[in-house]
């Protein structure tokens, strides 16, 4: 990130308003706030948030990093989860990603050249009797074979053109 | 403060009968739940006293005017179309002007036959269909609404719920996957309506919660639940009346109770779905935990993966609080509670009770050394006590029916049910809650009905990256905190993921070090770099000959020889749970599968053909007709070849997922 728009400023200060007086325990609510509305935590943010809670930015972001939640780059637009769980891993989630990433041409944790598409890696969202599960914003696919990514993400790309 | 994260919109009012009533959220009715129950108490009037019972009957839908349908809409229903399912019901409804009263429930656990649709037409027991996609509706409904019930879509109907049997079809409780079941915690899952608080109350919710706070100390409460034997579910498995027990009786002018809901452990779901589908369990058995340890302040850190579930909890939250139920002078008894959601940030170690309090407290997820035990410090410096989900969904029951009738059920050291999430290469997927002491067999086999495809079982994963597999020669093992620890297993927080013989156990040993070495929280030196150090023994192991360089063959026989010590180490000497149980998986595998072990060293060889550096793809020529269906599906355009001639697979770009061998007819797809 070079520079942060002017209103990314004013954004995170109208984040901040309603937790007046807060300690340290609402850190990272207020980072989960934060990453809500931005899709990520700019720098300005940390820092923003670290002269609300009376917090050096170190510790701010010794925080941050520690958690898998949050992130430091934008995300895409449309963000592709993938389960990495124990169910899906034994039914074939580790070649899921792989055609993923081959098509999208981006591994874990980067954002495509077109800003369309990013991919994360989680631990389990938690629907093990669907392995193997992926989610695109929020919406589920099930059963998912290495195959059948391409058609998934085309149908993104194409609801995208649709909307231009 | 207020927690914005607690407060939400569109809670139900306090419900009065008539003016004569005059309580509220501000001044509860010590008699609420008896009131509704065989009301009103503080007056003698017919009308009001039918009022509430049409009440009651509305809320469990005795005798509804109009069909009822309901969607299970838990996030594994969503993850198999069931929100498609709920706009296509609703279409058909509007385009034929048909009246119907449609209800979200949760889910009743058979993930794999989602999505599950349930019809209960007026005066008729309720019915239950699977795999109601969205073309399925239509004529679904069309054949009900005509008077037939379509046979093949029919899973069962629901004896108890709605009106008279239907004569001939089968009972629900009576199919393979629920019948060994004993649903305890689940009761209420997918067969309720998890926003209706009326309806908890209406099935006996909150009858315990009034009966402890007008006539049990929590010396009592606790009492109750030591002698019950329950047990810690999220993995420990401590006595959860001897944990309460050591907060109520450490000196404090403040007391917390933590509800652990981030369900790390993957391949767990069961906090998930209970959540999901009967959130107010959850809340009574909180406020009778908080009752008897004496907390005025409950948390549930729950995971931020899991939006829908924080949403039921949320509004629930709400409806309890407008009922007097959780809040200021809890139904006129003095008793207060303020629950506050608190999200995770995905953290795995934050499931050890330490880390978990470090991270409510706003800082890294690191645990700490005990004692001193939160129960004596905890929170914010204060007693605390940290009760899994599934522990606290238990509370409820043994306050209501009585501590024997929980110590009934199970075997001698472990009593009552335990919930599983079973999944993997297995027939019915979903949730299952069995007794204690039931053989992990019975669960495979009559439950999840086995492997399909004719394939053979190899092992059951339990304990997630915690446990061990157990294979098929100690599938008699019983269900049971002692019985699981002697095969190398534990109980954990339920995960049970079943493995065929397509399944490579050094694969899977990997996966779980790769796991276990990324969420290694780094404090303890052994666990950070010595579960990085068994995943680069185990990648070795698995790692073809032509990719080795200089000395490289020598240190994977090297590595190979100090894995059990290095194991040894980091079990030793590591803080925390996570540490101390990291080598498990490793151990385990090499325990009962080191044959498999011993073909990857010696033999470079992976006989489930998983490993993909020992694996290579090729397209034998003399059989491949270039039918182009291969070279049509390779994910990767890894296949090439002009149409009607011999095809080949160009190795660099071959990411060996195996969907040429599955999808060519002619067996011409060769993997060595």
């Amino acid at each position: 990130m070079s520079t942060v728009p002017a209103e990314t400023g004013a954004r995170i200060d109208a984040l901040l308003a309603p937790w007046k007086g807060a300690r340290r325990d609402s850190l990272i609510p207020i980072l989960q706030d934060v990453q809500e509305a931005c899709g990520f935590l700019p720098k300005e943010a940390i820092v923003k948030i670290g002269r609300h809670l009376d917090l050096p930015a170190s510790k701010i972001y010794g925080v941050a990093t520690f958690y898998n939640q949050f992130r430091f780059q934008p995300p895409g637009r449309y963000q592709v989860m993938v389960c990495r769980g124990t169910a899906c891993h034994v039914k074939g989630s580790a070649a899921v990603l792989e055609a993923i990433c081959h098509d999208l041409k981006i591994r874990p944790g980067q954002t495509t050249r077109d800003g369309l598409f990013s991919i994360e890696v989680v631990a389990c969202i938690g629907a093990c009797g669907l392995a193997p599960v992926i989610s695109i914003n929020g919406e589920f696919f099930a059963g998912v074979t290495p195959d059948g990514v391409a058609a998934i993400l085309d149908g993104f790309r194409r609801k995208e053109v649709a909307s231009a | 403060m207020l927690d914005p994260v607690s407060a939400a919109a569109g809670a139900p009012a306090f419900p009065r009968c008539c003016e004569r009533c005059f309580h509220s959220p501000e001044t509860p009715c010590r008699d609420l739940v008896a009131c509704l129950e065989a009301g009103p108490l503080c007056h003698e009037d017919a009308t009001c006293a039918a009022a509430l019972t049409a009440r009651r009957e509305a809320a469990l839908r005795l005798r509804p005017a109009r069909p009822v349908i309901y969607v299970g809409t838990g996030t594994c229903g969503l993850g198999a179309g069931a929100a498609k399912t709920l706009r296509a019901v609703r279409a058909w409804l509007h385009e034929h002007a048909r009246e119907a009263e449609i209800v979200e429930v949760g889910c009743i656990g058979l993930c794999s036959f989602e999505p599950l649709l349930d019809v209960q037409l007026p005066g008729r027991a309720r019915l239950c269909f699977h795999r109601v996609t969205e073309q399925v509706v239509e004529p679904l409904l069309e054949t009900l609404f005509a008077g037939e019930v379509p046979r093949e879509l029919l899973l069962g109907q629901m004896r108890g719920e709605g009106g008279e049997a239907w004569p001939g079809l089968p009972c629900l409780d009576e199919h393979p996957f629920f019948a060994p079941q004993t649903r305890w915690v689940l009761a209420h899952c997918g067969v309720a309506d998890p926003t209706s608080i009326e309806e908890y109350l209406a099935r006996g919710g909150y009858r315990a919660l009034a009966r402890v706070l007008h006539g049990r100390t929590p010396e009592e409460v606790t009492g109750t639940v030591e002698a019950s034997g329950l047990r810690g579910r999220g993995g420990g498995g401590f006595l959860t009346g001897r944990k309460w027990r050591f907060a109520l009786e450490t000196a404090a002018d403040q007391r917390y109770l933590v509800c652990n809901a981030d369900e790390g452990d993957p391949g767990a779901f069961m906090d998930r779905a209970v959540i999901e589908g009967d959130p107010h369990r959850l809340l009574e058995g909180m406020a009778i935990a908080a009752y008897a340890i004496g907390a005025s302040k409950a948390y549930v850190y729950i995971r931020a993966e899991y939006p829908l579930a924080i949403q039921r909890l949320r509004n629930a939250i709400a409806a309890a609080r407008a009922y007097g139920l959780l809040g200021r002078n809890v139904l006129d008894t003095g008793f207060n509670l303020e629950i506050v959601i608190k999200m995770g940030a995905g953290a795995f170690v934050c499931g050890e009770e330490t880390a978990l309090i470090h991270s409510i407290e706003g800082r890294r997820g690191m645990p700490r050394p005990r004692p001193p035990f939160p129960a004596a410090r905890g929170l914010f410096g204060k007693p605390t006590v940290i009760n899994n989900v599934e522990t606290l969904a238990n509370v409820a029951a043994i306050l209501d029916r009585g501590a024997e009738w929980f110590s009934s059920l199970g075997t001698a050291t472990s009593k009552g049910t335990k919930v599983f999430a079973l999944s993997g290469t297995i027939a019915r997927t979903g949730l299952v809650e069995v007794a204690m002491g039931t053989p992990l067999r019975d669960i495979v086999f009559a439950i999840g009905g086995g492997i399909p495809g004719g394939r053979a079982f190899k092992a059951v994963q339990i304990g997630g990256p915690s446990g061990g597999c157990i294979p098929e020669s100690r599938l008699d093992t019983l269900v049971d905190y002692e019985s699981l620890k002697t095969v190398g297993a534990m109980m954990g927080s339920g995960g049970l993921v079943v493995m065929d013989e397509r399944t490579c156990m050094v694969d899977v040993a990997k996966f779980f070090m790769d796991f276990i070495q990324r969420e290694s929280c780094g404090k303890c030196i052994p666990c950070r770099e010595g579960t990085r150090h068994m995943l680069e023994i185990l990648q070795a192991i698995t790692r073809a000959r032509g990719r080795e360089k200089g000395k490289e063959t020598l240190e994977r026989f090297q590595g190979v020889v100090h894995l059990q010590r290095l194991a040894k180490v980091i079990q030793d000497t590591s803080l925390c749970g996570l540490g101390q149980t990291a080598p498990n998986p490793v151990l385990a595998t090499l325990r009962w599968f080191p044959e498999e072990y011993e073909e990857h060293i010696f033999d470079r060889n992976c006989r489930a053909g998983v490993c993909a550096e020992l694996r290579h793809y090729s397209i034998v020529a003399e059989k491949c007709k270039g039918c182009g269906l291969c070279l049509k599906r390779c994910p990767t355009a890894a296949i090439m070849g002009a149409p009607r001639s011999p095809h080949y697979i160009v190795p660099d770009l071959c990411i060996a997922c195996g969907t040429c061998l599955d999808v060519c007819k002619l067996d011409a797809v060769l993997v060595a």
